[in-house]
């Protein structure tokens, strides 16, 4: 044990036994076989989910009705169920922000959440900012050039909107400190740095 | 007879401007389409598992566990017992199914048996490789001013040459720098959705290459009139994505195995481990000059690390650009257990020029003179066409860069705090030559104005500089333009790599546009009265250039094709004859940085970009290259680098939590200057994507070095780099 | 990801119902941004994911004359925003300077707490110890442990909120085995390092939880964190500090000084502590405090580097908490 650890203990005068209080007789009841045996024992248990099911996602203002498993993700059930398919799924977790969306207004990434943790929360997509009558967000990233590949444009679109929400009057320093949770490759960060302060003055004006 | 030559600067009206890209809208809304995002019907979706060793024998292969998952349609094995794989992360064997999930639990239940074989992953270390007998001999040259006396041993002279040399030098300075391998991380992963339909395939591939890939499924016993290759999007290729590869073959076979569409699209970290990578490049250099830091003799030794099967950084690069009078050169290959690299922007040149630039610039620091100083005698020493753009812009980034003002010598900047800063510059070249290009225009009766071309758009604005050649050869708004790209269907055109997409398809769009034109023109004349000559297309008509007032509209002039199109094909001729482009740039940049001395991270301050490129088709997406490519050099000199196990061989930070690359907030002020005089310009179109991410690691090591006085010889200079090279001076 | 079967409890009584007392049968989903790339790459491989997204006892913050009492599911943003966290400087900067609006919307304070280490051998799946401590020894161990290190763990803590949260006595309130068993204790007891492959980098039974942090109130004491960062992104940054003072007098009476991303638990450094007690807060102080903090680091072959950054962030923590300048970025 480092000295650290003595350290703490003696400060607290706690014992470890006390912290794992009850953890012998819990573990004396686990004996269960699988996951259908999980599942008959507790079947009293509220909403618990197994297989293929279907649930109703709230997407930029419409119901759909999507089949999904426990384990699908929120972007698997944009891309395949929907074919919403602008959030991209680029890393494995949350580290790239390229399939950024709004579920109950927070900007999260679509490839770490469960479809399942998204019903009944309003979800917004990229998809919603185009149409005949495009966002002033998108609309700056376009004359900025602030895309290349694109691939990751979505998902920064969709940053950039949430950022704008919380700071709709950024300064640059701000715009360059709070903008890093997306990761372009082809380096349109110079190009969205414009764009971003764009929106900021349009929204001064009007 | 047409003469294809571009209009003057006043005569333009939509060429050299700055234009928003055509396409932009849907890439900023989603709507854009990439491989990745096309869903046909039924699509399956497949995966592939990847070997968990570096360097094995596979001795059995089990998918009964893995047919058997529920919601898994196939398995397929890649390799079999027996076969000898080379990296971590080569393919073994692909699950195909009917959910992401499904997929997953599938390859986890494949069961494999591998014997290890021995694994040497450690190109900075020379000597190891050597040991490990992992090291062959890969060219060199000597170039003397000198010649060896009628009986002199030629081996013998040179060594008493090279002695007498570094002798006579005023400074000689012995460095080793280096630059690690980084991957493309290309953030859509390589990969295809295939289908199809009565016995003839359409690949949906994510590729730098349309018209050639179709030949690529030949291995499916297709020709390529039955296959069709479509790419209207593509997430980033930089130079990795011109083969269909053995993951877009299968993709094809399995959906024509099984009937319905398939879709794979590699893993983050199969991507990173297979998706292509650039060779590390490492050297010991000894160079000599004289007072002034002018070079008058090299003398290196590079190594290079190319993956199992791939081409190293080759001998030619180094020296880079400056090349003195007195040079010798070795190359030695070192073979790696990683994936074979792959063409990366400006192949070979970032590393060149880190290793070669960084030893000019510690000349300056030996002699305490001004890098730019330095710099800008040493251009002596570079080809003799550019030697003047090259001084040119040099004032220009020395004056961006307020270069004269900020400068201190080597290691004496004031200190805020542990803070200091520092200046730094490279210089490079490329050659950016049009591919070839042929192309399809049509001008219905209607008036509308579509092209076709077997072209691809990797978001440098491909689209829009077409459109931008069509509408300022026919007179009309770009938005008149119709381009139709990214289907082998249509008339071959180059794969977009090396910078040659611009000057290829402006060539064979000017062409046939011009052709087109005369055509009308005649229709025009004669309904007009005038000799077709006389003829000019210019805002939305076509008119009498001495007398406007004779004149019909676009529209009217169309209307005399009657029922059907006028049909025009055009076929670049890049090459020294053709007006429309040309090859060969130079490039300076200087970067300014300042670095914690207490904690080794390093700072983008400012860094300015000078750049020629003949004739600009499109101010705004040209800058945006220039901009893209100086913060994918910041990537490459501050943050990235593949990272091996020493021992197993594994590729540890194969995912994008791991991958150290730069955001938003890591760039610092960019300056980006086109230098495009009347000479140049007249030169025509020149690509652009390559040479600006030359110079950065070169550029920024060499401000680092300012910065603290003290070179920290390898790229990326991470925090640990700057400690460590720190604690060893004061060691 | 494997299939398993999804609970939604609603209340945290269900919760306990609905955890598995054997290790791996179950996971707990707060925000999901560490454990849904885990499952994904079959390295937690549960039958059964219990969520806590609808348990809105754990989404509460409550403060008062007596601290504040924060629940696991408040997400880093809200705390951020919360006036609270005001109150506690060392906190505040520690959540902002996770560079990632994503990951501060959807990341909560539990799951920050309770994510797997970033070790790239963990991640690789080699499991947690990888060769019992060799793969790493002998391994590339640029950003492994210089702390704690000695045993086959060499990994390190990955919460970037720890530190922090046990300079500033935070506590942690956790539920379970069994409906109506909790627990309270300071924070540092959540971790620990582990000596086999059995044991995780936490002091939860697979059937308890983390409910509550607790924070004392803030009493006057100063506190701040900082970070080494290699660049702006949400990468883990190479080494942290947090430190919480008690000044009476300009001088030091009482100080908590905690590392992050050094050994395989947050690393709270007496040495560090007692070096600066009974002095005022200067250059000089915290540079001292900065040498005591590393007198006891164990480098590995290629992270000696992280010594010095130890050294750094303890004196650059110390100054900042004492609104003093850092001389550096």
């Amino acid at each position: 044990m480092s000295k650290s650890e003595q350290l703490v203990h003696g400060q607290s005068g706690f014992s470890r036994r006390a912290f794992l209080k009850g953890s012998g007789a819990a573990a004396a009841a686990s004996a269960l076989a699988g996951t259908a045996a999980l599942a008959a024992e507790e079947a009293k248990a509220t909403s618990v989910v197994a297989g293929l099911t279907t649930i109703t996602l709230d997407v930029n203002g419409q119901s759909h009705k999507v089949q999904v498993e426990p384990r699908t993700t929120l972007l698997e059930a944009l891309r395949y169920g929907l074919n919403l398919t602008g959030a991209k799924p680029i890393s494995v977790d949350g580290s790239s922000g390229g399939s950024t969306v709004f579920v109950g207004g927070k900007p999260i990434s679509a490839n770490t959440m469960l479809a399942l943790e998204c019903v009944g929360k309003k979800i917004q997509t990229v998809e919603s900012l185009g149409g005949a009558k495009i966002d002033p967000v998108p609309a700056a990233f376009a004359h900025h050039d602030a895309s290349q590949c694109g691939f990751c444009t979505p998902g920064f679109v969709m940053a950039v909107k949430a950022f704008l929400q919380k700071h709709p009057k950024a300064t640059e320093a701000e715009i360059r400190s709070g903008l890093n949770g997306n990761l372009c490759r082809c380096g349109t960060y110079a190009n969205i740095i414009p764009a971003v302060l764009d929106v900021v003055k349009g929204a001064g004006n009007g | 007879m047409v003469e294809y030559v571009w209009p003057d600067r006043a005569n333009s009206s939509v060429l050299g401007g700055s234009h928003d890209k055509i396409d932009s809208s849907a890439k900023c809304t989603g709507a854009a389409k990439y491989s990745y995002d096309i869903n046909p019907d039924k699509v399956l979706l497949a995966r592939v598992l990847g070997c968990p060793h570096a360097h094995c024998k596979l001795k059995s292969l089990d998918i009964g566990a893995a047919e058997k998952v529920k919601g898994v349609v196939a398995v397929h094995a890649i390799h079999k017992a027996g076969d000898e794989l080379n990296w971590h992360g080569d393919l073994i064997a692909c699950v195909v199914g009917e959910t992401e999930g499904a997929v997953a639990e599938g390859l986890a239940a494949i069961r494999a048996d591998y014997e290890q074989l021995d694994v040497f992953v450690n190109d900075e270390d020379l000597a190891a490789a050597e040991a490990a007998k992992r090291t062959s001999k890969s060219g060199g040259k000597v170039q003397l001013k000198r010649e060896p006396g009628d009986n002199e041993d030629k081996k013998e002279f040179e060594e008493k040459e090279f002695g007498r040399l570094f002798k006579e030098a005023a400074a000689v300075v012995e460095g080793r720098y280096g630059i690690h391998a980084i991957t493309h991380m290309c953030l859509e992963p390589h990969g295809s959705t295939c289908e199809w339909t009565d016995g003839k395939l359409t690949a949906h591939l994510s590729t730098q290459a349309v018209s050639s890939s179709a030949g690529g499924y030949s291995a499916l016993k297709v020709t390529a009139d039955d296959v069709t290759v479509h790419c209207d999007y593509i997430g980033g290729g930089f130079g990795s994505k011109f083969a269909v590869d053995t993951w877009g073959l299968l993709a094809a076979q399995l959906s024509r195995d099984l009937g319905r569409p398939v879709k794979l699209m590699l893993d983050r970290d199969l991507e990173l481990k297979n998706g292509g990578s650039r060779p590390s490049g490492f050297a010991e250099v000894k160079v000599g000059a004289d007072s002034e830091g002018v070079i008058t003799v090299w003398d290196s030794h590079h190594w290079s690390a190319g993956g199992v099967g791939g081409a190293p950084v080759g001998q030619d690069v180094v020296p880079y650009v400056i090349v003195p009078p007195n040079y010798r050169r070795r190359v030695t290959n070192v073979k790696i257990n990683t994936a074979p690299v792959r063409a990366w922007r400006a192949p070979n040149h970032p590393q060149g020029c880190a290793m070669s630039q960084t030893a000019v610039d510690d000349v300056a620091a030996k002699l305490g003179l001004d890098s730019y100083d330095v710099f800008m005698r040493n251009l002596v020493n570079v080809p003799k066409e550019r030697a003047a753009v090259y001084a040119e812009e040099m004032k220009i980034a020395a004056k961006l860069m307020d270069w004269k003002a900020k400068w201190h010598s080597h290691g004496r900047g004031p200190a805020q705090g542990s803070i200091v800063s520092g200046l730094g510059m490279a210089i490079h070249t490329w050659q950016g030559g049009g591919h070839p290009s042929s192309c399809l225009v049509k001008i219905h009766p209607d008036g509308g104005v579509e092209t076709f071309l077997a072209s691809q758009d990797l978001g440098t604005g491909t689209r829009t500089v077409i459109a931008i050649v069509l509408a300022e050869t026919f007179g009309l708004p770009i938005s008149a333009i119709k381009v139709n790209i990214g289907s082998s269907k249509y008339p071959a055109s180059g794969p977009s790599g090396g910078s040659t997409t611009v000057a290829g398809v402006s060539e064979s769009n000017r062409r046939a546009g011009e052709d087109a034109l005369v055509q009308l023109n005649e229709l025009v004349a004669k309904k007009l009265q005038v000799e077709p000559n006389v003829l000019v297309a210019k805002n939305g008509r076509i008119q009498d250039q001495g007398n406007p007032s004779k004149s019909l509209s676009w529209k009217e002039a169309c209307s005399l094709l009657g029922m059907n199109p006028l049909e025009v094909k055009g076929r670049g001729a890049p090459g020294p004859k053709s007006k429309l482009s040309s090859s060969g740039v130079a490039g300076v940049q200087m970067a300014e940085v300042a670095v914690d001395r207490e904690t080794g991270v390093v700072k983008m301050k400012k860094f300015v970009a000078v750049q020629d490129m003949g004739l600009v088709v499109n101010h705004k997406t040209a800058e945006s290259q220039i901009y893209g490519a100086m913060i994918m050099g910041i990537a490459y000199a501050l943050f990235e680098e593949r990272i091996m196990d020493p021992k197993s061989g594994a590729f540890l930070n194969a995912e994008v939590a791991d991958y150290r690359l730069p955001r938003l907030g890591d760039i610092g002020e960019l300056v980006v200057q086109l230098y495009e005089p009347d000479a140049e310009r007249s030169r025509g179109v020149i690509g652009l994507g390559e040479p600006p991410v030359i110079s950065p690691g070169a550029a920024i090591s060499n401000a680092v070095c300012n910065a603290l006085g003290l070179r920290v010889p390898v790229l990326p200079i991470t925090p640990k780099r700057v400690v460590d090279t720190l604690k060893a001076r004061n060691a | 990801m494997k299939a398993f079967e999804y609970a939604a409890p609603e209340s945290e009584q269900e919760v306990l119902e609905l955890l598995s007392a054997q290790r791996g049968r179950t996971e707990v989903l707060a925000g999901g941004t560490d454990l849904i790339g885990l499952m994904k790459k079959m390295l937690v491989t549960p039958d059964r994911v219990v969520s806590l997204g609808r348990v809105d006892s754990l989404k509460t913050i409550d403060a008062d004359s007596q601290g504040a009492r924060i629940g696991a599911m408040v997400t880093l943003e809200d705390l951020l925003d919360h006036p609270l966290s005001q109150d506690y400087p060392a906190l505040q900067q520690a959540i902002r300077a996770i560079h990632s609006l994503q990951l501060q919307a959807q990341g909560t304070l539990g799951g920050e707490l309770c994510q797997r280490p970033r070790c790239w051998y963990f991640r690789g799946g080699q499991g947690l110890l990888a060769e019992r401590g060799r793969a790493v020894a002998e391994g590339d161990n640029r950003y492994h442990a210089i702390f704690g290190n000695t045993g086959p763990a060499k990994f390190v803590c990955p919460s970037r909120l720890a530190p922090a949260l046990i300079a500033l006595s935070a506590s942690v309130r956790i539920l379970g085995p069994d409906a109506g068993d909790e627990t309270t204790a300071p924070l540092e007891f959540l971790f620990r390092t582990p000596k086999d492959e059995r044991q995780r980098e936490h002091n939860l039974e697979p059937n308890q939880f983390v409910a509550q942090i607790l924070l004392p109130p803030p009493d006057g004491r100063t506190s701040a964190s900082y970070e080494v960062q290699h660049g702006s992104g949400p990468d883990y940054p190479l080494v942290a500090a947090a430190a919480s003072l008690a000044m009476r007098g300009g001088v030091v009476a009482e100080a908590r000084i905690v590392l992050g991303q050094v050994a395989p638990m947050p690393w709270l450094s007496r040495e560090a502590a007692e070096s600066i007690v009974g002095s005022p807060v200067n250059d000089a102080s915290a540079e001292a405090a900065g040498d005591a903090a590393v007198s006891v680091a164990t480098p590995l072959a290629n992270n000696q580097y992280k010594v010095q950054l130890a050294r750094v962030a303890v004196k650059r923590a110390l100054l900042l908490a004492a609104g003093l300048e850092t001389g550096g970025f």
